[in-house]
């Protein structure tokens, strides 16, 4: 066993980051040799548990690698585990984890939570002392979300610039894989390598990457919302971006997005889960029982009752209820009409600014003790900031830029779609200036 | 529209969910929240407006119509325990 895995070992006792820590992981050669790569659940490793974090795809352990983690092990990058998740990206503090499974803890204060879904890998990132980057994903904020709480770079491609093949899906019009990590070099590294067309993709992306920008001077649209946003975040947000040289700055507002972003995301979201999840019924993979002498019914309700946590239920519920005959036009189809007048009003500001910025989350990481008092509609409202990028499927990031009492503060950063390179151009001159 | 336990058991069980009584309760309170606040979305006039549903333009990619290799039986098999003769064995389709 390697050093590296040692560590992770004594981090995970701690802090409950992993669901699996790789025991025989190698270092490789290549563009990532040196570089300690953690797995969020939900992508598919070759013979490594994956479940999405999840107890019904419990001991389901792939024949296949993802297409991103064919592309790090061929650039020498070294996997060393699966990280914890919320069981399949359903909340925004890992704490609906699968059943059976743990939470993992703020690396600042164990009270309190790492934000989800992807919190295993962003307290990871925080916590390691070796160089390392953190593979997850995002389909309405578990990759900014977490990345704020724990004080690390988060950051999430174009939809369809990373190939999703071998992605355990939540939704697929939404899911986009990204990365976490200390510092912008190390994520451009493995950004450059994970990205491109895959053909066992069907919305994969043809163009071409290029991720080298050079912006004379940054036209930058600062985020008026202050709705329920902690006022120490906002001007912490507001004083990063004041310390910026050579930039312009404006107000700008996203008016039906912050008013409709939320519901339109969730109708949305589970919709498609509630679909993709009607495939686990405890055949061929995953958690199984005794089919024998039971009708289809009988043995996959019994199988999907025992198995799904709380979280997954309600949003099967809520998604199966929206597509639902008599339902689906007031719902499901109208929410696909308001993401367009979404996608289109990001559009209009990208004419105009070459980043627009805002808060992460609007507040710091918060307590388990507070997050147990909140209905589910309420921590559905904890997305208010990052649910927006996401719908419009825009590259976006969170970088750390202070602190409230201890406790990290994330500044978000959206760019044009395929504007990646802009984007990093941008999140290094935050890191520069701070 | 009314959001009671009747329509929670109805959309649960075309979900192959069977609900607890709490569950029942539980969830048929939350969805009642949660629509209400969703029902914002009746404000928003969406006439001629399409649907997105996909973030970005995309065309369709066709492949060549040419055989690619599969996992074989075996390897399908790998992680059930329900199987008999290469086959898997599910529950009775007839009742």
């Amino acid at each position: 066993m390697n050093n590296i895995i040692k560590k992770c070992k004594v981090i995970d006792k701690e802090y409950n980051y992993f669901t699996v820590i790789c025991d025989d992981a190698k270092p490789g050669r290549g563009k990532l040799s040196g570089l300690a790569i953690s797995v969020k659940d939900c992508i598919c490793v070759k013979d490594v548990e994956s479940t999405a974090g999840s107890k019904i795809l419990k001991g389901y352990r792939p024949l296949f690698d993802a297409t991103v983690i064919e592309k790090i092990r061929k650039e020498g990058g070294m996997i060393i585990g699966k990280t914890s998740q919320d069981a399949f990206g359903f909340g925004s503090f890992n704490t609906n984890v699968g059943l059976g499974f743990k939470v993992p803890k703020n690396p600042f204060d164990k009270e309190r939570t790492t934000g989800g879904s992807s919190g295993g890998g962003a307290g990871l990132t925080q916590k390691a002392d070796f160089p390392h980057v953190a593979l997850t994903e995002s389909t309405g904020g578990s990759i900014e979300n977490p990345a704020a709480f724990c004080g690390v770079i988060g950051f999430c491609p174009t939809y369809g610039r990373v190939s999703r093949y071998g992605l355990i899906s939540y939704a697929d019009s939404l899911d986009k894989i990204g990365l976490m990590s200390k510092t912008v070099k190390d994520l451009r590294k493995v950004l450059e390598v994970i990205s491109g067309y895959d053909d066992k993709d069907a919305t994969s992306l043809k163009e071409k990457i290029n991720f080298e920008s050079k912006t004379k001077k940054f036209k930058i649209g600062l985020i008026k919302f202050d709705q329920g946003v902690d006022p120490e975040i906002k001007t912490a947000v507001e004083g990063a971006v004041k310390k910026l040289k050579n930039v312009e700055v404006a107000e700008v507002s996203l008016p039906i997005t912050f008013k409709y972003g939320i519901p339109t995301y969730y109708i949305i979201s589970t919709s498609e889960a509630s679909s993709n999840l009607a495939r686990l019924c405890g055949l061929r993979y995953g958690i199984e029982g005794n089919p024998k002498n039971k009708s289809f019914n009988e043995y996959f309700s019994e199988i999907r009752s025992q198995n799904f946590n709380e979280e997954s239920k309600r949003r099967i519920i809520l998604g199966t209820f929206a597509r639902m005959a008599g339902y689906r036009d007031a719902y499901y189809i109208k929410a696909t009409k308001v993401r367009t007048k979404i996608i289109d009003e990001y559009k209009n500001l990208f004419k105009t600014f070459d980043v627009i910025v805002s808060p992460t989350m609007p507040v710091v990481a918060p307590k388990f003790s507070e997050i147990n008092k909140m209905s589910a509609l309420q921590q559905y409202l904890m997305d208010v900031l990052t649910v927006g990028p996401n719908l419009a499927g825009i590259p976006h990031a969170s970088i750390p830029v202070g602190n409230k009492e201890g406790l990290p503060i994330g500044l978000m950063a959206c760019t044009d779609h395929l504007q990646e390179g802009k984007l990093l151009e941008f999140l290094q001159l935050v890191e520069d200036s701070s | 529209m009314k959001i009671d336990q009747e329509l929670t058991r109805k959309v649960a069980k075309t979900a192959r969910l069977n609900l607890t009584k709490e569950e029942e309760e539980k969830f048929t309170k939350d969805l009642q929240e949660i629509l209400k606040a969703f029902s914002i979305l009746d404000s928003i006039d969406i006439k001629n407006t399409r649907s997105s549903f996909r973030p970005i333009e995309q065309q369709d990619i066709l492949r060549e119509d040419e055989e690619k290799s599969c996992i074989d039986q075996e390897e399908a098999l790998k992680f059930t325990k329900n199987k008999l003769n290469g086959f898997f064995i599910g529950p009775r389709t007839i009742e």
